[in-house]
């Protein structure tokens, strides 16, 4: 990696205003560091500064209350794995959290890291291959080898989106909160998330001068069934090949309302209309959730390697709606 | 006539016993490579070419120079010349620390004129492909051609065949311990180099001839390494770069190769594609084979592999070759050929033995003419509980489905000559073994202290045991096809017993008895024909004076024997949603002779079963067509096999004899064709393709369905 200088951080307003004066991705944030740390050393990055928000006092703690959860963007993704509270009434979030990694890196890894994580995407991640998320001219999983890559919202770029805990949260209709230099600002997690066809650079709306500071997750009804799938090759550490975060409102076998948002096969968190749209109301059998999991990848267009996807992806959301009735 | 002796006779040999430098691996207080630090250290890197065919231009190395902190700067190649694969190196820094070299690296200027490039076998074998080695004629090499018997006349017996094409990709060695190297220059004569290696007197030869020493003048050592697999015979680039930039800077340098690099250049297991028709008889012979394949060794040849495999076949006729690619050379590869090839034959057999309706285990039994298989068969089907098998492949109800499947094996590992070795008793009373071995992983170094201790009645932690190091000048050949026991084990044995005779020289007069009525009890000496006669061991070697005892010994053919059998079973569940494959549970049955410490013998089968199971479901070396890149040379895209595809594995050490063999690399061979038979069985789809990762499952599946 290149030299940089590092600064501690000691208030939010310090760090808003250092990212302020600086052009882009010349001051980068440092938490956990587990993603932040391969990239300098792959030069993805070459960052001038880093700021360590460790020292950030009062962001790592979880709170809970009837009306739902506080989660600092510096708790560590191993404490919401462990939280009694998410393990009882989040527990889409618990499991997610659970299938990130290894204990080391949920030992280290923050939430706010987590969410704003950049993607595995092998060409990506090689220095020498400029690619059109790095700037270049075109996105090298589309004639090249796309085992891993997005199904669904790839164009023009295939990366998927890495985090397993994103999902979660957009499920549990969570909002962030992010600081700027002009105060705070809150949005739905859901909407933090972007597209490469609205910018191939980023993954979320995050301004250069910005900070994700909290997690507000309301609580769901005490008749909600929620729960985290997550396909992958190896037990760990692995990336999702694809996962599910299921949020169903139940009364008996019948799904009120539901939340089906998809990890591992778009270049954002996917939210699935429709599996929502064909599991609300009905009775959850076999033929719904099957039907719900093929409405949810009608629209998918596979590259040449991960067709598979499909079928996984299909499958997973099937599994995700029995899950909620048995 | 030498011998081990009965097994009710021996105390230590054959029981199982902790491994003496078990408790500093688990602690860190074992030293590797990697953590030598010599004082004056210098740190070495390598430029690496990232193209996979390129002509060099122009190298330049003054900025790379001129930069602070940095010791020597050395180029590997010079403008006119060629670089065949990503990764060759380019040009090697030496500097204060490793991030002032590798900030040097990143200040050589190379210009490359990019050349077309093949990095798959299939692009190499297209027409107009460009040419990669100018020794060839094309991609492929001239083929080897093997016939037996009348295939012709055989396939019109055939009441049943099957044709099938099998393929095993590339797979890397991934040494938990990269390539690596700490030299250290005394003047411009003597080098003393800390390698990782398997092969102590390899490395210490080709530097003395490549620095122009005399053998006496290097000295190389390997107190402890993390893992060869084959990898690991000789110094290479990086070691003899790092002995240059020592001598130039006349500083210890420590060169070590990264993740990536030890993926694209440290060697690899090569692919291998076979297209085979074989034909059976009605009463379950197989009686005709014809095989055509290949595999790429990358830049070089080497890509054999067993076929056909353990089986007898009457009639056959085989054809390979290697094809070329712009990729890392192979290297020897735990069992180099067979696991492959026993993945294509033992999922031929079941293919051929569903044709004829017969029970896969019982058509092996018809054509294998190993009696000690023959009863592995028998008891690796009782501890699987083979009649739980499905008898209809895919016939399992739920979503998740379990079935069954069996795989075999074989290998020699009867060592060789080449080692000598010294024993020593002290007056104190204390034990010295040296030799020139070093331990890859089998637990040497125990084994020879469990030799020593059982012939002096002492403990094994009594021993000092000193391999690893070629000061000695007790050479031993390098730890490759499973000979290092069986070549160290007679030569320490016989070192010992000579020793001891010496000792009972001494101690005979004293006890008023002659040297043939002695025995070694637990820590004593006993006259044979009066128990009461005793003297403590160090009572006697106090007799010694200022004399130590030092024996050789000599590699006792008597005491070891080549040839193994193996047979594995395994039970997995696959899930038919998300295409996972679980193996849960393999009986591992390993023909291997006289084991010298069972807990040892015990993991190797353990560590075999897991790289078989590696092999079968996760490993792949994926090149890429565009790029010419290898797109997962890490360890987060090269999956390796975690805690979580380990199964139950019952290790089952089936002594056959009393004569000590190796056991190193066959227990990873079976493994392959049982967990694919088990697959098919379990869903009724075959994937003759590895790894049998959940994108081919799921696909499998589809195309059934459909």
């Amino acid at each position: 990696m290149d030299t940089f200088s590092y600064v501690n951080a000691t208030s939010l307003k310090q760090v808003t205003s250092l990212l302020s004066d600086s052009e882009w991705g010349e001051v980068m944030l440092i938490a956990g560091g587990t993603d932040l740390l391969s990239e300098l050393k792959e030069y993805i990055e070459t960052p001038k500064t880093l700021i360590n928000l460790k020292t950030l006092p009062g962001m790592d703690s979880i709170s809970s209350d009837t009306s739902g959860l506080k989660i600092g963007a510096l708790t560590t993704v191993a404490e919401i794995a462990m939280h009694p509270t998410i393990q009882q009434h989040y527990t889409v979030l618990a499991q997610a959290a659970a299938s990130v990694a290894t204990p080391q890196i949920r030992n280290v890894g923050t939430l706010g890291g987590n969410l704003c994580q950049r993607p595995r995407c092998w060409y990506y991640r090689d220095e020498t291959v400029n690619c059109l998320k790095k700037g270049g001219d075109i996105c090298y999983a589309v004639d090249g080898l796309s085992k891993y890559h997005a199904i669904l919202g790839g164009d023009p770029v295939y990366i998927v989106h890495p985090s397993d805990i994103a999902p979660a949260l957009i499920a549990l209709n969570a909002t962030l909160k992010i600081t700027g230099p002009d105060g705070d600002k809150t949005m739905k997690v859901e909407e933090f998330f972007t597209l490469p066809s609205a910018n191939p650079f980023r993954e979320n709306v995050l301004e250069p001068n910005e900070i994700v500071v909290e997690v507000e997750v309301p609580k769901p009804k005490p008749n909600t069934k929620s729960l985290y799938l997550k396909a992958r090759e190896k037990g760990a550490p692995d990336f999702a090949l694809a996962s599910v975060a299921g949020v169903f409102e139940m009364n008996g076998k019948t799904c009120q309302s539901a939340n089906v948002v998809l990890g591992g096969v778009a270049p954002a968190p996917w939210r699935s209309a429709e599996a929502e749209t064909v599991l609300t109301g009905k009775t959850i059998n076999d033929s719904i959730s099957m039907k719900a999991g093929e409405e949810a990848v009608k629209d998918a267009q596979p590259l040449a390697d991960n067709e598979y996807k499909v079928t996984l992806t299909q499958n997973l959301i099937s599994r995700a709606a029995m899950m909620a009735v048995n | 006539m030498a011998s081990w002796g009965e097994a009710s006779q021996s105390r230590l040999i054959g029981k199982r016993i902790t491994r003496l430098s078990g408790k500093d691996k688990v602690t860190g207080k074992a030293k590797y490579t990697y953590d030598i630090n010599r004082p004056g250290l210098l740190y070495a890197r390598i430029l690496r070419s990232e193209v996979a065919h390129a002509v060099v231009l122009e190298l330049d190395l003054s900025r790379a120079e001129e930069l602070p902190g940095v010791h020597a700067v050395l180029p590997l190649t010079e403008a006119g010349r060629k670089l065949r694969y990503q990764g060759q190196e380019i040009a090697a820094v030496a500097a204060e620390t490793d991030d002032i070299a590798k900030d040097a690296l990143r200040l050589i200027y190379v210009d490359l004129e990019e050349q077309p490039f093949v990095v798959t076998e299939a692009d190499a074998m297209a027409e107009g492909a460009p040419q990669i080695r100018d020794d060839w004629q094309g991609n492929r090499s001239n083929p080897g051609i093997n016939e037996q018997g009348d295939v012709d006349a055989g396939f019109s017996e055939a009441a049943v065949t099957v044709e099938a094409t099998y393929h095993t990709p590339v797979q890397t060695h991934v040494c938990l311990e990269t390539h690596g190297h700490v030299a250290e220059w005394r003047g411009e004569d003597f080098l003393t180099v800390w390698a990782s290696t398997q092969a102590v007197f390899g490395v210490r030869n080709d530097l003395s001839r490549r620095f122009e020493l005399p053998a006496n003048q290097v000295r190389v050592i390997t107190e402890h390494m993390g893992g060869g697999f084959g990898s690991k015979f000789g110094p290479g680039v990086e070691g003899h770069t790092a002995a240059q930039l020592a001598k130039i800077t006349k500083r210890p340098v420590k060169l070590m190769l990264t993740r990536k690099a030890e993926h694209l250049v440290a060697g690899n297991r090569p692919s291998m594609t076979q297209h085979v028709k074989a034909g059976a008889t009605k009463d379950g012979r197989l009686i005709a084979y014809d095989m055509k394949g290949y595999g790429t060794g990358g830049i070089s040849s080497g890509a054999g592999f067993q076929a056909p495999y353990v089986y007898h076949v009457e009639n056959q006729r085989t054809e390979r070759f290697n094809v070329a690619t712009n990729a890392g050379n192979q290297r020897a590869m735990r069992a180099p050929g067979h696991p492959q090839g026993a993945f294509a034959m033992d999922s031929l057999m079941d293919e051929l033995a569903e044709k004829l309706g017969m029970n896969p285990l019982e058509f092996r039994r018809i054509n294998d003419s190993n009696e000690v298989r023959q009863a592995q068969y028998t008891l690796g089907a009782q501890e699987i509980g083979w009649h739980r098998r499905n008898n209809v492949p895919g016939s399992g109800t739920g979503i998740k489905k379990r079935g069954m499947g069996v795989g075999s094996g074989q290998w020699g590992g009867g060592g060789g000559r080449g080692t000598q070795a010294r024993v020593t008793i002290n007056p104190d009373g204390t034990v010295e073994a040296v030799t020139g071995t070093q331990d890859i992983g089998t637990g040497i170094r125990t084994a020879i202290a469990i030799i020593v201790a059982e012939e002096f009645g002492l403990e094994p932690t009594e021993i000092a045991v000193q391999i690893g190091d070629s000061g000695p000048g007790l050479p031993s050949g390098g730890s490759g096809g499973s000979q290092t026991t069986a070549s160290v084990a007679p030569v320490i044995k016989t070192a010992a017993a000579a020793a001891k005779q010496k000792l009972f020289e001494t101690v005979a007069p004293l006890l008023q008895t002659t040297v043939d009525d002695l025995r070694i009890g637990k820590g004593t000496i006993y006259v044979a024909s009066d128990r009461t006669q005793t003297i403590t061991w160090k009572q006697t070697t106090g007799l010694l004076g200022m004399e130590s005892i030092t024996e050789s010994g000599n590699w006792d053919q008597e005491l070891r024997q080549g040839g193994v059998a193996g047979t594995q079973f395994a039970e997995v569940e696959v899930d038919t949603q998300t295409g996972h494959v679980k193996v849960l549970k393999i009986v591992a049955v390993q023909d291997c002779g006289l084991a010298i410490n069972r807990l040892t013998t015990e993991s190797q089968i353990n560590g075999g079963v897991i790289m078989g199971l590696g092999q079968t479901l996760l490993e792949e070396r994926i090149m890429d067509p565009l790029t010419g890149r290898m797109l997962n040379a890490n360890l987060e895209d090269y999956k390796v096999p975690g805690t979580y595809e380990i199964p139950e594995i019952k290790s089952i050490v089936f002594d056959t004899h009393r004569k000590v063999t190796g056991v190193g690399e066959p227990p990873c061979i079976p493994t392959l064709g049982a967990i694919a038979n088990a697959v098919y069985n379990a869903i009724g789809v075959r994937i003759r393709e590895l790894p049998i990762t959940p994108d081919k499952v799921l696909t499998a599946l589809a195309q059934k369905k459909a």
